[in-house]
């Protein structure tokens, strides 16, 4: 069952002489299940994918298909959608909302969902203890520490249970501790089957995932699928 | 998303930046207040106005003699007095009016208005008696020496005592005073209406005036509405009683009528008003000037934030609905504190006028507000929600 179907896309920013192609040509399918990790050089387009990937940027051209729908043809208001059911977001730098307590931040997506408020809380705190944060979910971003941060991050991608969980270099801005913490929840949701893309530059981050693509130029030259060492 | 949730959205946006909020609903606030309170003093000084003239008497004519022609006779008076020719006309009282000299016990006090007539001016001239008793039609037949004297006449001729009963000389003739006029509120800045003494006719004319033309006739219409129908009728008699001599194009006489008078002021001050309210009108609009430069700060300041939320699935009518409810909501509530300092304002004497608040005015500037807050700002709501997500996650 394939979750991602990227057909031969490319993407180039800026025009004349200050061209640059990101993507030149990436095909990938990635089915249910999967724990996929890009590495890759910095500049090798592997933000620029993961970017086309959660919907937030649009390819210059090839096709995206999510769970077998074509990404291009959907409008403003279905890509609101899909990012909202599909897809569970998990930035370098956390991108929570300031001045908003942990909980709230957590439920923004059931908020926008539509989904009531009592829910939306019972669900926020359960995707909070998931994540170990019980504790936590009355502090606002700036009390907590990176590692919490992202612990949160975390939990408001996984609230809405998406088909697909991206990071973005979750792990970039964490300490070692910190970094254990969230592969560990990204382990535990592996063994739950879900799907999750995970960008890095660690080695050893990488090596947690089941399946390992290295990009160099916007062109992926290796694929391999590794046996999952923890 | 409900529309509730929006709104929370909304205060919590508000909330997060709260002195740059309070800062921009001050300019709204200070908009709405001063069109809300600057209409108000223009009304109440209209009202002013407007009461000062009733005062004078709505229901009463002027024929005032023009250029000592000497037209304006007892007689004349007499006989606009016709329940025939002029069956709106209540009251005729002539008045032959001067510049007098009181004295008691040593005491001076030159009045501006000594004015000799029948016992029917009181009511014309709107003067009721305070103290002690007006004279009768008896006492004009008569010509005895009786006259009532006004507020400042009394506290100046008698601090303290009461003026009722005492002789006093006017010009050198023996008067006593039998009445002392109610207070009235001034007709004008000019004159004083306290400072007035009123006698018969035949007294003062006898003492002082001497049996010349009379200074004008007042004359009381029926109802304030007939006003207008008495004027017509009295001019009628006027025109058929003086001969106008051939060659001359003046007429001996004028008709003043005090509702026309009204009607002028009233126009005056509405033009006041208007022009008050213009003024405010421009420091309401540079309120709402103020509140879209904020929202584009806070739209820049959190571009972040949009995308943030555009990234966990926010459609682009959540966002525009989010801002502008912000942009609402601040007019509103700067508006309605706005309302609140008004009132407050109002209860104060600003330049001498007391403000009457107009209902309507509030309601306008209410809207006004609400108005500008959706309309400045829908450009910066319009900007944030038309972002791509990952340009407004790229923003520095």
């Amino acid at each position: 069952m394939t979750v991602l179907d990227v057909r031969t896309v490319t993407k180039v920013y800026g025009q004349g002489a200050a061209t640059v192609h990101a993507l030149r040509g990436v095909s990938l399918t990635v089915a249910r299940g999967e724990y996929l990790a890009i590495m890759g050089s910095s500049g090798s387009g592997k933000s620029t994918l993961m970017n086309i990937l959660g919907c937030l940027d649009i390819p210059t051209t090839g096709q995206y298909l999510l769970d077998g729908v074509d990404v291009s043809r959907l409008n403003d208001r279905q890509l609101a959608l899909v990012r909202n059911r599909r897809i569970g977001f998990v930035f370098q730098s956390f991108n929570l909302i300031p001045r908003t307590t942990a909980v709230a931040n957590v439920e923004l997506p059931l908020a926008y969902a539509g989904i009531k408020a009592a829910e939306r809380r019972r669900r926020a705190r359960g995707a909070l203890d998931m994540v170990g944060l019980a504790q936590r979910g009355d502090h606002e971003p700036n009390q907590l520490s990176g590692g919490q941060q992202q612990r949160v991050a975390v939990a408001r991608a996984l609230v809405t249970e998406p088909a697909l969980v991206l990071a973005d270099e979750p792990t970039g801005n964490l300490d070692s501790r910190s970094t254990e913490d969230i592969l560990g929840i990204f382990d535990d949701l592996h063994a739950a089957g879900r799907t999750i893309l995970l960008i890095t530059h660690e080695e050893d981050v990488a090596a947690r995932a089941s399946r390992l693509i290295r990009l160099v130029d916007g062109q992926i030259v290796t694929d391999v699928r590794q046996r999952v060492l923890a | 998303m409900s529309a509730f949730e929006v709104l929370r959205f909304a205060v919590r946006g508000i909330g997060a930046n709260k002195l740059r909020s309070s800062l921009t609903m001050l300019g709204i606030l200070i908009g709405v207040a001063a069109v809300i309170l600057l209409v108000a003093v223009g009304n109440g000084s209209a009202r002013q106005v407007a009461d000062r003239i009733e005062a004078l008497g709505t229901k009463t004519l002027t024929v005032q003699g023009v250029g000592g022609s000497g037209a304006l006779t007892p007689a004349l008076a007499e006989a606009l007095q016709d329940p025939v020719l002029a069956p709106d006309v209540a009251s005729v009282s002539p008045v032959s009016s001067t510049q007098a000299t009181l004295t008691y016990q040593g005491t001076d006090h030159s009045v501006q208005q000594l004015v000799g007539s029948s016992p029917s001016y009181f009511a014309a001239s709107n003067s009721p008696i305070g103290a002690g008793t007006a004279f009768t039609a008896d006492d004009v037949a008569q010509g005895r020496p009786v006259i009532v004297i006004g507020r400042t006449v009394a506290d100046e001729l008698f601090p303290g005592v009461d003026a009722v009963g005492e002789e006093i000389t006017v010009n050198g003739a023996l008067f006593s005073v039998i009445g002392v006029l109610d207070e009235k509120s001034s007709a004008s800045g000019f004159m004083d209406a306290n400072d007035v003494a009123i006698a018969p006719l035949t007294a003062v004319q006898q003492a002082l005036t001497g049996y010349g033309p009379l200074t004008s006739i007042v004359v009381e219409a029926r109802t304030p509405e007939k006003v207008t129908d008495a004027q017509s009728q009295v001019a009628l008699i006027l025109s058929q009683r003086i001969q106008v001599s051939a060659g001359s194009t003046n007429q001996p006489y004028r008709i003043q009528n005090a509702s026309q008078l009204l009607q002028t002021q009233t126009e005056t001050a509405d033009t006041f008003t208007t022009l008050l309210g213009a003024v405010a009108s421009i420091s309401l609009l540079v309120g709402g000037i103020g509140i879209t430069n904020i929202m584009l700060v806070t739209v820049t300041e959190r571009t972040r934030e949009i995308g943030i939320r555009k990234a966990l699935g926010a459609p682009r009518r959540v966002i525009l609905t989010q801002f502008l409810a912000e942009a609402t909501m601040l007019s509103l509530i700067g508006g309605g504190l706005g309302v609140a300092a008004a009132f407050v304002g109002s209860t104060f004497t600003i330049v001498g006028v007391r403000p009457v608040i107009v209902p309507s005015s509030i309601a306008l500037a209410l809207c006004v507000s609400v108005a500008i807050g959706l309309f400045f700002g829908s450009v910066p709501a319009n900007r944030a929600a038309g972002l791509r997500p990952i340009d407004a996650l790229r923003y520095e």
